[in-house]
């Protein structure tokens, strides 16, 4: 356990009225940090919170934003929701797999990128869209596709 | 095209999701107005004149819904869904990313009106940016007085929590949003009890939309009676439509309801882009049946567009053109619910695995003459048996598919593979 953990669970605690809704935020904040979030991590959190190990553990796994694995120092999400799909997501896609030697839910072995498939990001005008550390890119056509891995992306 | 905006107003005033530019262009006097000319219930009424119904997708009437909550001294809250994530509707992204104030303006006489002294605004983990603008928007209002104890000195307080999901699609159910809040998986709870008698932590809720809450300023500043100068009887006022797709101007328009369909593809959008031409139009978002051309002509109200076979829903407009193979529509939407089922109810969880496993296979041209048979058969084990409505949300377009385009879907068992040539996406296959 990092020792900063213990205040941010506290000020987690703080930042709404009642205690149970910590948790999420405590998670986002530790991922942040960490990058993932590792069964000791999860098991720390629970301690930090008072609850189970096990009950942080199903609502972690519930939620697609929550790595329970370790990842790249760049996430990308590609969109592959339909009105992304009819401008070429499908192909954006392919050619970052192509460019990185790896498939969508896998990471580089040198640990610099992962990629993931994304539902509808909400950004339908900008397809096809991408998310790079949940910062938006789009529209990136296929043959772009070297713009999610070299530009620049605020923390 | 030059319009007059009342939700989209950072399209005519760049930094308006700054306070100081926001007052400057008459932020937060509907506020002074609601708190100094209304009581609570007086505001309640005025919206239930306005006709104001909820954005979220339902397209309840808000008011009503406000009149719901019983009065026993509970305490109550009001719960923002920003949880945007229907497939083709990006309307509350653009509202939280650049015009905060307006929601928060809206969170804060809603909340008076009816008497709430916390609410909460539930982002979805993938707004990032308009978590950041919220969180800094709702600062900022604190510090102008705006939030807190005794605002404006209306004896009225109240504080505004903004929260973050994590990628669920089903946090936007209200239920299952109201269990992600409290730090639970986000799995839908059995109605009834609704939210505005058993909601966040048992107590009395409301939940609304983001862009519902945002009509609520201008509805207070310019009155009930120009709202429903605008729209029809049944369905006053303004929306926004996101379109997107082969258009030359995908985008958010801000219509007055009852717009034509063809006015909103062809002027606000621009038209299909040169070459293609329009096969069929899913009206609000993913979960709602196709229209086809032939309906172009359908007022964009809640009535009419249910008349013509679909629903205004969310408000996501996605436009597909004749070189989109059907059946890959079908997956791919499909494929999504199957994504987002929380797995809860047996229809939902299987039922989308089935439907969206022999799509697949229609689509690889390795279909047989019985799937249609089973893809019907499953959705209608489907319809009306899921324990919320996600269920019946997934087979909305794929029903509404195979009944208008019956012979494309036997076209690729006949010949055995995809005749527009699409692919099913996935490695070996590229
Ligand atoms: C599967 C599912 C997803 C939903 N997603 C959203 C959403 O992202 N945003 C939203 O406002 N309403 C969503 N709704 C509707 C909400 O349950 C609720 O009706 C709405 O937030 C109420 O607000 P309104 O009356 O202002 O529309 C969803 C409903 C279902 C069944
Ligand atoms: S219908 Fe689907 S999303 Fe809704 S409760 Fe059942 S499994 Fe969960
Ligand atoms: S489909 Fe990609 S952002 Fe909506």
């Amino acid at each position: 356990m990092k020792p900063e953990w213990k205040e941010w669970a506290q000020e987690a605690k703080k930042q709404f009225p009642r205690a149970n809704s910590a948790l999420l935020p405590l998670l986002h904040r530790i991922q942040r940090a960490e990058g993932w979030l590792s069964p000791e991590t999860l098991t720390e959190v629970a301690e930090l919170l008072d609850l189970s190990p096990q009950y942080v553990d199903s609502v972690a796994s519930f939620y697609s934003l929550f790595f329970k694995q370790p990842v790249g120092k760049r996430v990308i999400h590609v969109c592959v929701g339909l009105s992304c799909m009819l401008a070429g997501s499908d192909e954006l896609m392919h050619a970052l797999e192509e460019r990185l030697k790896i498939s969508q839910g896998q990471t580089t072995p040198d640990g610099e990128y992962t990629l993931l498939e994304a539902e509808c990001l909400a950004a339908c005008d900008l397809a096809p869209v991408a998310q790079v550390n949940l910062r938006y890119r789009g529209p990136i056509p296929p043959e772009e596709a070297d713009r999610l891995l070299t530009e620049e992306v605020s923390s | 095209m030059s319009q007059t905006y009342y939700l989209l107003r950072h399209r005519e005033v760049p930094e308006i999701g700054q306070i100081a530019v926001y007052r400057a262009h008459g932020g937060y006097e509907a506020l002074r107005k609601a708190l100094s000319q209304y009581q609570p219930e007086e505001l309640v009424d005025l919206v239930k004149r306005s006709g104001l119904r909820g954005r979220g997708g339902a397209g309840f009437p808000t008011g009503v819904k406000w009149g719901f909550l019983p009065k026993d001294g509970r305490p109550r809250y009001l719960v923002v869904n920003s949880d945007e994530a229907e497939p083709g509707t990006f309307k509350d992204r653009e509202l939280i990313e650049h015009n905060p104030h307006q929601l928060i303006e809206g969170m804060i006489i809603s909340s008076y009106a009816i008497r709430a002294n916390e609410a909460y605004i539930y982002c979805r983990g993938e707004f990032l940016k308009g978590y950041e603008e919220l969180s800094r928007a709702v600062q900022e209002a604190y510090q102008a007085g705006f939030l807190g104890e005794n605002i404006l000195d209306s004896g009225f307080s109240l504080d505004i929590f903004v929260y973050r999901g994590a990628g669920a699609y089903i946090c936007g159910e209200e239920s299952a949003l109201l269990e992600s809040l409290e730090g639970r998986r986000g799995n839908p709870r059995l109605k009834p009890p609704f939210p505005a008698v058993a909601g966040l932590y048992g107590m009395p809720t409301i939940v609304n939309n983001v862009e519902t809450i945002a009509n609520v300023p201008p509805i207070v500043t310019y009155g009930a009676e120009w709202y429903t100068s605008m729209g029809t009887e049944k369905s006053p006022g303004l929306k926004i439509m996101s379109v997107s797709g082969p258009v030359n101007r995908p985008g958010n328009y801000e219509i007055p309801l009852a717009t034509p369909l063809r006015q909103l593809i062809e002027d606000y959008a621009g038209g299909l882009k040169e070459g293609r031409r329009l096969k069929c139009i899913i009206p609000g978002g993913s979960s709602v049946p196709l229209l086809t051309p032939d309906k172009l002509d359908t007022p964009l109200d809640y009535e009419s567009i249910l008349q013509a076979g679909s629903m205004l829903g969310s408000g996501g407009c996605i436009v597909l053109d004749e070189s989109v193979c059907i059946v890959k529509a079908s997956h791919r939407l499909v494929k999504f619910y199957r994504e987002e089922s929380c797995g809860k109810c047996t229809p939902c969880r299987e039922g989308t695995y089935w439907m969206a496993d022999v799509l697949e296979r229609l689509e690889m041209g390795l279909g047989t003459q019985d799937d249609l048979a089973i893809l019907t058969d499953v959705a209608d084990n489907i319809n009306g048996k899921c324990f919320c409505p996600l269920g019946d949300a997934s087979i909305g377009f794929l029903v509404s598919a195979i009944n208008h385009f019956r012979d494309e879907f036997e076209a690729h068992v006949r010949e055995g593979r995809c005749p527009l040539g699409a692919k099913v996406y996935d490695t070996a296959n590229y």
